[in-house]
């Protein structure tokens, strides 16, 4: 009963020109997590084929993608088309860096025009698209992929899935559009927790809190799924034929009246076309599930979620879901679980007659190509969940990642110390760590370090050795006599030798010991964010005091 | 206009009942003014920009369409969209120069501000001139800052990046409002309404000026002149 005061005409152009805005909102959003900047050029004569007076370019099988998820239908309240865009290592973690939604709800606004003011505004949103989805924090780090990771990601249609962004993730509204069926409303939610640290973490600078968590171990399998760069330049490694631009979409060419303005001449032309059945692939397409893990910065007892294993995905935030709200038509593909980690492996059996739903990568055309993966079948490392090796391949499970962790550098524990048997963290560089894995960390219990003696004490004693990190000097050496250079004793009752001799052995300064060293550090670590908060809050006197200054 | 205050048009400009003012304000190196005021600027214009228009018989029109391309910042961790039209960005980049310039000579103490006022023409009878009515008009406060050393400076590349970021959202949000915007223009009225003299791309008729902040004693030798005149005076 919305509609009632909308001539069909205008629910037919109100329809299409949604329609076209999803399209054109995905191709945006992809286009500006390609890596590379994007140019395209103003014409003054229209040419009939640019929506919204806008020179964005088709990606092709971005388009397909897209349509794929809408499945002919159009956002509408509880439906909304979400892009979600996610970040995969040369390693096979991935991680889900934001997610655009473009949403419907029901707030209509009867009065406005849909050829005029509704086209133009619609147009006005996406310049507004193109302005935000370079000021995310993704961004950045989408240009500067390619060699130890690509951005890709995945078009879903149906309820909207922000849990796999971790904790305290920041939304952005691009805009909305008033209609006469409901509102558009177009948003970003996006990851912050790793912001800071991924442009100088994947520049190789240390990381920001100069803890040596952990590093990546060169996995003994390649990562899994072959991805397919959503380069429209060639599709040399996809064997797909897209449909090209001209034949898929239709025409618009619009034409404004101003007398009166509220008029308008709105003319679509259909091109001819014909449409080829869409050619899949055949090979494998994995959906890459969102890791959930929160990371407080402020705390140096990084708290860390284990991945649900078993638990119900929607928790989690797995991008693939069977709950309800997505479209059954397209039931997706689902990867047991891997014994690497990570991104889990395809199982070997060919899908069930299913179609994957699809990652996609935003890369240049020499993007990584990764091969197909091998089902782990025989390899050895330890897991955690052994039972659910027997739901390995049916795509009925829930999605599972088996954490492995390996042991970092410089710990001098032996690999098999380690609790959690193998467990791998994704983004080990700035991941969180178990609480009850603190025996483990080395912030916490260094690992043993050679017998610290005072250089003074080691100096003093080596008369060859160089300060030996093994036992006590006493015991290797044997002060027979010392002889001061420069000393006289017969003068003072305190000579230097004899003052040597006393003051050889100083005991251990207590800041140095490891115990009290790691805890006074941790408790440092630990007052940092209320020290910090009274700093913020004394700002502005700091920011006067810095003014009497200059 | 209730925020007469901070509008800093040409003298002789009265700003409209309905004339809205946004003020931003950034605190940058000097060699970012440049950037930071083009970034600002290109993404206002992105939105205030159409394609050009061709009028047709019958009192319709048909748009031109508007290209956009990315710029990165070579002195702020930072890139930004903007219209792909060479001649505005020449036109932007001029004032903006000029700015810069002004901001550097003496007698600044590096605070300045630069407009961008939307108006449209409102055609008088003869012997009258044409007024001009801002209907939208943006100000940026400038804040130059010195640096001592490089580490301040990288930093300082980073801030910058991330107040811009800021910044481009608030100016989003202000576009999203869809208030008042001038109507479309029939072909006579066009020029009152856009500036067509573009070849690509037609924004609102637009002026951009600049104002530098005269500082008011922050620094020993103005406090030492305006004593000795004072004295002077006597």
């Amino acid at each position: 009963a919305m509609d009632t005061d909308l001539s069909s005409q205008d629910r037919k152009d109100l329809d299409k020109f949604i329609k076209f805005f999803a399209l054109k909102t995905v191709q945006v959003i992809v286009q500006a997590r390609l890596g590379e900047k994007i140019c395209t050029r103003s014409s003054s004569s229209p040419t009939g084929s640019d929506w919204f007076n806008l020179a964005i370019k088709d990606i092709p099988e971005v388009t397909h993608e897209a349509k794929k998820a809408l499945a002919g239908q159009l956002p509408a309240v509880g439906r909304s088309m979400c892009v979600e865009i996610s970040l995969k290592t040369s390693e096979g973690d991935s991680m889900e860096l934001e997610i655009w939604c473009l949403e419907m709800n029901e707030k209509c606004d009867k009065e406005i025009k849909v050829s005029y003011t509704v086209y133009n505004r619609l147009s006005l949103l996406l310049k507004s698209l193109l302005a935000i989805t370079r000021v995310t924090p993704a961004y950045r780090l989408s240009r500067k992929q390619g060699h130890e990771y690509v951005i890709l990601y995945r078009i879903y249609f149906g309820e909207v899935q922000l849990s796999g962004l971790g904790e305290g993730f920041q939304t952005v509204r691009v805009g909305t559009v008033g209609t006469p069926v409901g509102t558009i409303t177009l948003s970003c939610a996006y990851r912050i927790n790793l912001a800071f640290m991924s442009t100088r973490q994947f520049e190789r600078t240390p990381p920001i809190m100069g803890i040596i968590i952990d590093h990546f171990v060169d996995r003994p399998y390649p990562s899994s799924s072959p991805m397919h760069p959503c380069n429209y330049r060639a599709g040399e490694d996809s064997g797909a034929v897209y449909p090209s631009v001209e034949d898929s979409q239709e025409v618009c060419t619009t034409s404004f009246s101003t007398s009166p303005p509220s008029q308008c001449v709105f003319t679509v032309t259909k091109a001819h076309f014909q449409t080829p059945p869409p050619v899949v692939t055949d090979t494998l397409k994995v959906p890459v599930v969102g890791l959930a893990f929160s990371h407080q910065l402020s705390s140096s007892r990084l708290s860390y979620q284990p991945a649900a294993l078993g638990v119900g995905s929607a928790d989690m935030g797995y991008p693939v879901l069977f709950a309800g709200g997505l479209n059954a038509a397209h039931p997706h593909q689902l990867i047991g679980p891997g014994k690497d980690g990570g991104v889990p492996p395809i199982p070997s059996q060919p899908a069930h007659g299913t179609q994957a739903d699809q990652e996609r990568m935003c890369t240049p055309l020499d993007g990584v190509h990764y091969s197909a993966a091998t089902p782990s079948s025989s390899e050895d490392t330890e897991t955690v969940s052994n039972s659910s090796e027997g739901k390995c391949g049916s795509p009925h499970d829930l999605l599972e990642t088996i954490f492995v962790r390996k042991v970092g550098a410089f710990v001098n524990k032996p690999i098999n110390q380690v609790t959690m048997a193998n467990l791998d963290i994704p983004f080990a560089m700035f991941a969180p760590k178990n609480v009850e894995l603190e025996d483990n960390d080395p912030m916490v219990n260094p690992p043993d370090s050679p017998e610290t003696e005072s250089p003074l004490q080691g100096s003093l004693h080596s008369e060859g050795s160089s300060g030996s990190s093994t036992g006590n000097t006493h015991d290797d050496f044997v002060m027979i006599d010392f002889k001061p250079a420069f000393s006289k004793d017969d003068i003072l009752p305190m000579d230097l030798g004899t003052f040597y001799r006393e003051f050889q052995n100083p005991p251990q300064l207590s800041s140095l010991s490891i115990d009290i060293g790691a805890q006074s550090m941790a408790e440092d670590l630990d007052s940092l964010p209320e020290k910090l908060a009274v700093h913020e809050k004394n700002v502005k006197e700091f920011d006067a005091f810095v003014e009497t200054l200059q | 206009c209730p925020l007469s205050t901070r509008c800093c048009g040409p003298p002789g400009a009265a700003p409209a009942m309905n004339c809205r003012a946004e003020v931003l304000e950034v605190s940058v190196e000097g060699r970012q003014v440049e950037e930071a005021m083009l970034a600002v600027l290109h993404t206002v214009l992105l939105h205030r920009s159409t394609g050009k228009f061709h009028y047709k018989k019958e009192g319709t029109y048909s748009i031109g369409t508007v290209g956009t391309q990315d710029v990165d910042c070579d002195f702020i961790d930072f890139a930004y969209v903007r219209v792909s039209s060479e001649e505005l960005d020449r036109a932007l980049r001029k004032a903006v120069g000029e700015f810069k310039d002004a901001l550097r000579g003496s007698g600044s103490d590096g605070m300045g501000q630069i407009s961008l006022e939307f108006y449209q023409k409102k055609k008088s009878r003869w012997p009258f001139s044409d007024e001009c009515i801002p209907w939208e008009l943006w100000t940026i406060k400038v804040n130059v800052v010195n640096l001592a050393n490089e580490q301040e400076r990288q930093i300082c590349r980073e801030k910058v990046g991330e107040k811009l970021c800021e910044k481009i959202i608030n100016i989003v949000e202000v576009m999203n409002r869809h208030e008042y915007l001038p109507k479309m223009p029939t072909q006579s009225e066009v020029d009152n309404v856009f500036d067509t003299s573009l070849k690509d791309v037609q924004p609102y008729l637009y002026k951009i000026s600049y104002q530098i902040t005269d500082s008011l004693g922050t620094s020993v030798t103005t406090t030492m002149r305006r004593l000795i005149k004072d004295t002077l005076a006597l």
